[in-house]
Parts: structure tokens; sequence; C-alpha cells
């Protein structure tokens, strides 16, 4: 199969390849795929406080396209808000790197591992938010750690 | 010696026609173009000697008692199908149940597929972990049914090489044909077709430095007589086996390629085994997590399948895109499987996506395989930075109990 530039140039260029501190809270991290499908994608978002996406950096398993799509998302989500980044659907990574048809699946995962990196980080600060709530109660009325 | 690249090291797909097999056809492309079945005059006199002596260093290449026991073909593919399908339809009243194995190649296992929808009953035998057949499963598989056994010599992918004789011992015992695909084999490995109790085989020129588009089947002419029904109608020729006209000129040099292998092949073989021990220990001394697929000890000198944990295989072949192999990753194939071939063997599919198959051949040489094996230890050890499960892996999570969200 030939591979359209794009797709070459950000396989043997990938942007952003990297690991973000899982456990910061302000780090989102989406895991996507599955070894016995040939693809895994690990995608991870930080947020600064304006909720915009200041860093992102992804590792992935997966054929040249997968890695393509990947690199390409982090790419496009850098500096983007929560919800820009949200927005973003396969078909745009689909016509970005001129994926075939069987090459379409890994456009899918990109897009689930913004979406899985944007759930983690949401879930983690809601967390944080209601452990403040929880902070902010008088002793008396904080509930029991079981 | 400077490197020339790309690097073919896909022998097992195809080889390149060797100078002095070329040289042997071109003047039956322009001088001697006659028709071999011409019986009236010279041009056609000249082309069937050609063909009848092209004939003969065949059948001595495989140990067939008589070049009469060769008919020539388009290929491997409409060999299998001409062995496979001819002999169920001649010998249908005497039974109408097949033995195969589940790691042979498509056109074996294809033609098997169909014949099962026309009424035939076909066993595909399991192998072990190193790809190998049982012989004594081929034997208790037998019923008073059966009528044909069809193994290959070689695999393709893993370069297993079946356990010939013993499986001929039980076919000739029992009195049931043995059929076997020895296109990855011949030249290569030692294959008599006496020795082996060998019915039919499929060979084919473009795997041992012949042309493309030119193939045998050796059909046994004696003890047994094997009869066939053919499945190409016209002329009647090949003695009515396989009507069409002879291509001369690819005959030619299927002859001359069967000659080289028969006076160079041992010597060679041995060459080409150093060169593939050379690219193992060399890839595996170092990298971890490195799998040889199939058996070392019953394997195709020039074969090397090796799984690279960790790393997809379609994005190794990208990244090691001077040097043309070939892998079992579903991403390769179009119908997003892996390998049926690993899978059988007991390879988990996640392996399977990371095996490269390297095909070694008589044009490689050793500045070559130092050259790829530097390369696909540079590349395997970039491309598991970027993998997401190297890192899992060492931190020392089990990648067996995480929770995938399969798609």
């Amino acid at each position: 199969m030939a591979y359209s530039e794009k797709v070459i140039d950000h396989a043997e260029k990938p942007r952003n390849v990297g690991t973000l501190d899982k456990n910061d809270p302000n780090v989102g991290t989406g895991l996507v795929g599955a070894p016995a499908c040939g693809d895994v994608m690990r995608l991870q978002i930080r947020v600064n406080d304006e909720g915009v996406i200041e860093d992102a950096k992804f590792k992935t398993f997966g054929c040249g396209s997968a890695i393509a799509s990947s690199s390409l998302a982090t790419e496009w989500i850098k500096g983007k808000s929560i919800e820009e980044a949200e927005a973003i659907k396969n078909v745009d990574i689909v016509n970005e790197l001129n994926l075939p048809p069987v090459k379409i699946h890994c456009s899918v995962l990109a897009e689930d591992a913004i979406k899985s990196a944007i759930q983690d980080y949401r879930a983690k600060q809601a967390a944080r938010r209601a452990e403040a709530a929880v902070a902010d109660l008088p002793r008396e009325e904080r509930p029991t750690v079981p | 010696m400077a490197i020339k690249l790309p690097i073919f090291m896909d022998n097992h797909s195809t080889t390149p026609v060797d100078q002095r097999v070329l040289d042997t056809m071109i003047p039956y492309f322009t001088e001697k173009f006659g028709n071999a079945a011409s019986r009236s005059h010279q041009f056609g006199w000249v082309a069937e000697e050609a063909v009848d002596y092209a004939r003969e260093r065949i059948a001595r290449l495989i140990g067939a008692s008589s070049e009469k026991e060769i008919v020539f073909t388009s290929g491997a593919t409409e060999s299998d199908n001409l062995a496979i399908k001819g002999v169920a339809e001649y010998y249908r009243d005497k039974g109408n149940h097949i033995i195969t194995t589940v790691t042979e190649h498509k056109a074996v296992l294809d033609t098997c597929k169909r014949l099962e929808k026309q009424g035939c009953e076909v066993t595909y035998l399991p192998v072990d972990r190193h790809g190998l057949v049982d012989p004594d499963d081929v034997r208790r598989a037998i019923t008073d049914k059966t009528i044909l056994v069809s193994v290959m010599l070689a695999n393709n992918e893993i370069g297993t090489v079946q356990p010939l004789e013993a499986i001929g011992k039980v076919t000739r015992e029992k009195g049931v044909l043995l059929h076997s695909d020895a296109v990855q084999g011949i030249g290569k490995i030692d294959f008599d077709v006496q020795k082996m109790n060998v019915d039919l085989a499929s060979i084919t020129a473009h795997k041992m430095y012949g042309p493309k588009g030119i193939g045998a089947l050796y059909v046994r002419r004696s003890k047994p007589r094997v009869r066939l029904v053919a499945q190409m109608d016209g002329g009647g020729h090949e003695r009515g086996s396989r009507s069409g006209t002879l291509n001369v000129p690819l005959i030619v040099g299927f002859g001359k390629a069967a000659e080289i292998a028969q006076l160079e092949g041992r010597e060679e073989s041995g060459r080409i085994l150093r060169l593939r021990e050379r690219l193992r220990t060399k890839i595996q001394d170092a990298l971890d997590e490195t799998y040889v697929n199939g058996s070392l000890e019953h394997r195709l000198p020039g074969n090397l399948n090796v799984s690279f944990n960790f790393v997809e295989g379609e994005a190794m072949m990208m990244a090691i895109k001077d040097v043309a192999v070939s892998s079992g990753s579903a991403c390769t194939s179009s119908s997003l499987e892996p390998s049926y071939v690993l899978r059988a063997l007991g390879v988990g599919d996640e392996l399977a996506h990371s095996s490269i198959r390297f095909g070694i051949g008589r044009l490689n040489t050793e500045e070559e395989i130092d050259y790829v094996a530097d390369l696909v230890i540079a590349k395997v050890q970039h491309l598991r930075e970027m993998s997401p499960l190297y890192e899992m892996h060492k931190e020392g999570i089990d990648l067996k109990t995480v929770e995938w969200t399969a798609h």
C-alpha cells in the first residue's frame, strides 16, 4: 500500500511523542485500542486553569497510519480549548492525511483517544472539586472514609 | 562494498530471474518461437525439443522417474487446483474425503473449501507450536473414504519443513494419494518424490530464480499410477492433463532454473543458512522480547520469521522501507485479520501483529545482512520508545491483565 506524503511525514517525524505525569490533576490520559487488534493509542493532555490544552503527548503501538493519526491529533489539540478539541472528528483526520478506507479505523481511534483523555481530565477535576467541597464542610459533616 | 538500496529480502514471495536463466530463454521469444505442438515443421520440433529438455531437468530435480510425469501449468496455484480438484473428481466413486493442514497455502485451502461445497469432506489437521504436522495425526484421520492427503513441503510464512517422508510412509501404507505443495522448498532442501512417496507435487519457477507464470505438477505414473480429471479443456496438451499452448520460453527458463538448483542448491543453502543465523543471532542478542516463529530445527535455510513484541509489523516495515520484507500483521492484509499461520501455531494476535518475515536468497550478501540487522535493531528500539505497550511492560504491568477497549 502506498502511503500519503503526510502519513509518511508524521510516521517518520512524529510530533509530541512522550509521556506526561498521569498523576498530575491537570493531566488527562486516554488509552484506547487493544494489542490483539494491532493498535493501541495513549494520548495525554495537560490543561491550564483557563481550560486550554497547553501540552499534548502520545505513544502509539500501531501501523504508520495509526502513528500519523495520533501525531496529528496532538498537533491539532495543542493550544485549543477542551471544547474545541472535543469537536475534532475522525473525518477531519482522514481528510488531512488522505487515509484510505482500510485505515479509517486509525482516525476513529485517534478521535476516541482525544475524547478519552478529556473525559479522564474532567473526571479528575470533578473528583478534585468534590474533595475541595468536602474540605469546606465543617469537620463533623464530612463523610467518613470507609 | 557499498550497500545498494533497496535490499530485497522477501525471497518467499518471489525471486529474481537468474541471469543465466534469462540468457537461455531469450532465443525462444524470437528465433525459436515455434509452437511445441507443431509436429509438421522444424520450428515446432525445435520448441518441442527445448520443452522436453526442460521437462527432464525438472523431473530429475525432484527425483521423478520419468519426464512424462511433469505437467506444465501457469504456476503452483494452478498445480494445486489441478491436483486436488482433478483427483477429487477422478476418484469420486472411491471416496470423498481429503486431509490437509491448517497452515497450507490458500491455493490448497480455498480449493478444499470449494470441494467441501461440492460434497467433499475435508479434515484440516492442526500443527504444533513449531508449525509441524504429526504423521500419526494423518494416520488417525484416514478413513475408508479418504482419497488424498495434501501437506506442503515447507511453509511460506514460517519456513517450517514438514515430515513428508514419515507422512508418505503412512499414505503409502494406507493406499491413499499424497500431494505436496513443494513450492518453497524445491532446490533449497531435500525433496525426492520416490524417497518421500509423494504422488503429486506442485512447483513453480519464480520461487527458484526462474520466470513468473510457469509452474508444474508432478503426477506419478507408476506404483501407483495417478489419474486426474483435467480442469482445462482444449487441445489436449500435456497428455490431456492440461490444455493450452506451452509457453516455451518460460518452460526453457524453468528448466534452466531447475538445472542450476540441482547443481548449486546444496552449497547455496549452506551459505544462506549461515546468513540467516547471522541475522537471527545479531537481532536476538541486541533485542529483548523478540521471538522466532516456527521451528528453528525444521526450517527453510532462508526463512526468519520474528515477532518484535510491542512493535506493530506494518509500522516496522515502514521504518525499514529500504528493506523489502513482509509481515503477518493484519494491517498488511486486506482482511484486517492477522496471519492464520501464526494463529495456528498458537501465537497470540498481538505477537502476530508484530511479526516480520525475512526471506534470504541467492543474491543477498553478508554486508546486506549486517546492514539489515543494524537497521532493524535501531528501528525496533525507536518504535518501542513510541510504544505505550513497551512503556507499560517496563513499568511491570502485565498487558494481559489490562482491560482493553477492543474495537
